[in-house]
């Protein structure tokens, strides 16, 4: 059932999809229906799946990046009183310029290749993984650090042993935000400047009007993305097993 | 009742608190609070919520800095730095971590190696060897709590303060957790704040009652008989209804107003 679900909603969708394009006949250049994407996607699967592993290489090393980038930069700020003055602007700022606008900037710093994809991606997710940890390395229960004192124990022990763990579902939820939007960060990177991955695929079929093939490697990388987000959600619940589930506003 | 020789030699220091202010710089409840904690006894204290009685004894542990004036020290004139333990209303268990870990906490924060053999004595002197790999998230309250007594006997100080270590438990459960803090604490000198005058009746030495207004300053009462008592026994209605007293003195209305505001 827990499966069904998604799949009969999903299947609902392609249905209306379907329907839609028939009843509307709406030119295929514009929108193709669903079959002809899916014969598209299967016919040219190689080629497709040679732009997603490169596509996937920049989001997972955007989220390895940005995750150390972002843990360390919270432990910084939770540890040093002096760090968060000098990094809140940072973090501030890293937000406030849009990454779509510094993307022509990283291409033409870092070329081509995978760097300015992966920059673009750490980038996207600093935020969002700084805030949500350091957050919650800041509402640590008061009366765990008062316990901890009693018993002589360092500011770094404190951190690192009460602190770090209990702030790790704030930080899962950091990080479910940056496994959603890191796919944002390496596509719009592609646009900008690639010689490879689904983001360039789409850009290159969509001048040759081939709007079929482009729908195939969107399809492509919303499968994708729902994969990393289920991963990487199963394995933080894994990691935090601890933490009662469910709605603390319903108990 | 047999009990396990002292791990403090003779006996362990007192407590001495003198000149203690309670309250905030704004408002100040109680000036010039006094009293001593007699060596290897249960002092208890009661007073109107609100009246700083938490804020005391977290002061005492080094917590919360002191109003000036202040002094805390040893019956023996020394600090107390590294002699007391401090145990709190909430269980304070670490949820990632299970029984036997959460007992071996003070060694893991200092960075020593825990001694594994006493903390499974602890756990079986508590009554609860059969939950020591078992998360708090998977134990009731006074399973909880007796993991936290653990914990607090195993940093071996002889100065134990608690706040209300046994409020959030049922009657029975209560019970039989005072019993068994009082075995194993008895050779160390106790400080207990409680609301509960049956829990004062019960366990404490001296009870001291801290008040406010007019009034301020505290009454110290010493129950006849020694702990653990039977808070129902005839002998002690005279101290019970004299702790009504001294708590009430204020007026009724005033205190559940601030009970009510808690």
């Amino acid at each position: 059932m827990k499966l069904l679900r998604p799949a009969l909603v999903f299947g609902g969708l392609l249905v209306i999809w379907h329907v839609a394009v028939s009843i509307f006949e709406i030119a295929p250049f514009i929108l193709p229906g669903p079959v002809s994407v899916l014969a598209v996607a299967f016919e040219r699967a190689d080629i497709l799946l040679g732009h997603a592993g490169i596509t996937l290489a920049e989001i997972l090393l955007g989220l390895l990046f940005g995750t150390i980038l972002g843990a360390s930069s919270a432990l910084m700020m939770a540890y040093f009183r002096q760090a968060r003055s000098w990094l809140l602007p940072v973090l501030v700022i890293s937000q406030a310029i849009p990454v779509f606008a510094l993307a022509p900037v990283l291409v033409l710093w870092f070329g081509y290749g995978i760097v300015p994809k992966v920059a673009m991606a750490t980038l996207i997710i600093y935020f969002p993984v700084t805030a949500a940890f350091y957050d919650g390395l800041r509402r640590t229960e008061t009366g765990w650090i008062d316990l901890a004192q009693t018993m002589g124990a360092s500011k770094a022990a404190v951190l690192l042993q009460i602190r770090f763990p209990a702030a790790l579902p704030a930080f899962a939820s950091g990080l479910r935000v940056a496994a959603a939007v890191a796919p944002i960060g390496a596509v719009v990177g592609e646009w900008v400047g690639a010689s490879a991955g689904l983001g360039y695929y789409m850009l290159l079929m969509n001048g040759r009007v081939q709007t079929a093939a482009m729908f195939a490697a969107l399809f492509v990388l919303a499968i994708m993305s729902v994969c990393i987000y289920f991963a990487i959600d199963a394995a933080l619940r894994r990691l935090i097993s601890w933490q009662p589930d469910g709605d603390p506003s319903i108990r | 009742m047999n009990l396990p020789k002292t791990d403090f030699g003779p006996a362990p220091p007192g407590l001495r608190v003198r000149n203690m202010q309670l309250g905030w710089e704004s408002r100040i409840l109680v000036e010039n609070l006094s009293f001593d904690a007699a060596p290897n006894s249960w002092t208890c204290l009661l007073g109107e919520s609100g009246v700083g009685k938490s804020t005391l004894l977290r002061t005492v542990a080094g917590l919360v800095k002191a109003f000036p004036g202040g002094v805390f020290e040893g019956s023996d004139g020394l600090p107390l730095d590294g002699r007391i333990a401090y145990m709190a209303q909430q269980d304070l268990l670490l949820p990632w971590l299970n029984a036997t870990s959460n007992v071996a906490l003070g060694a893991r924060l200092r960075g020593e190696k825990p001694d594994l053999e006493k903390v499974a004595e602890l756990l079986a002197r508590t009554g609860i060897s059969d939950r020591a790999l078992a998360k708090s998230g998977e134990m009731s309250g006074g399973e909880r709590q007796r993991v936290a007594l653990a914990r607090t006997m195993m940093e071996a100080r002889p100065i134990v303060l608690m706040d209300e270590p046994f409020s959030a438990l049922d009657a029975i459960t209560r019970t039989q957790l005072q019993d068994l803090a009082f075995e194993l604490l008895h050779d160390r000198t106790v400080v207990m704040v409680t609301h509960d005058p049956f829990e004062a009746l019960r366990l404490g030495t001296a009870i001291h009652i801290v008040r406010t207004g007019d009034n301020a300053g505290h009454v110290s009462l010493f129950p006849p008989g020694h702990a653990l008592r039977d808070p129902t026994d005839p002998a002690l209605r005279d101290t019970y209804h004299a702790i009504m007293d001294a708590l009430s003195q204020r007026g009724t209305a005033d205190a559940e107003h601030r009970e009510a505001c808690q």
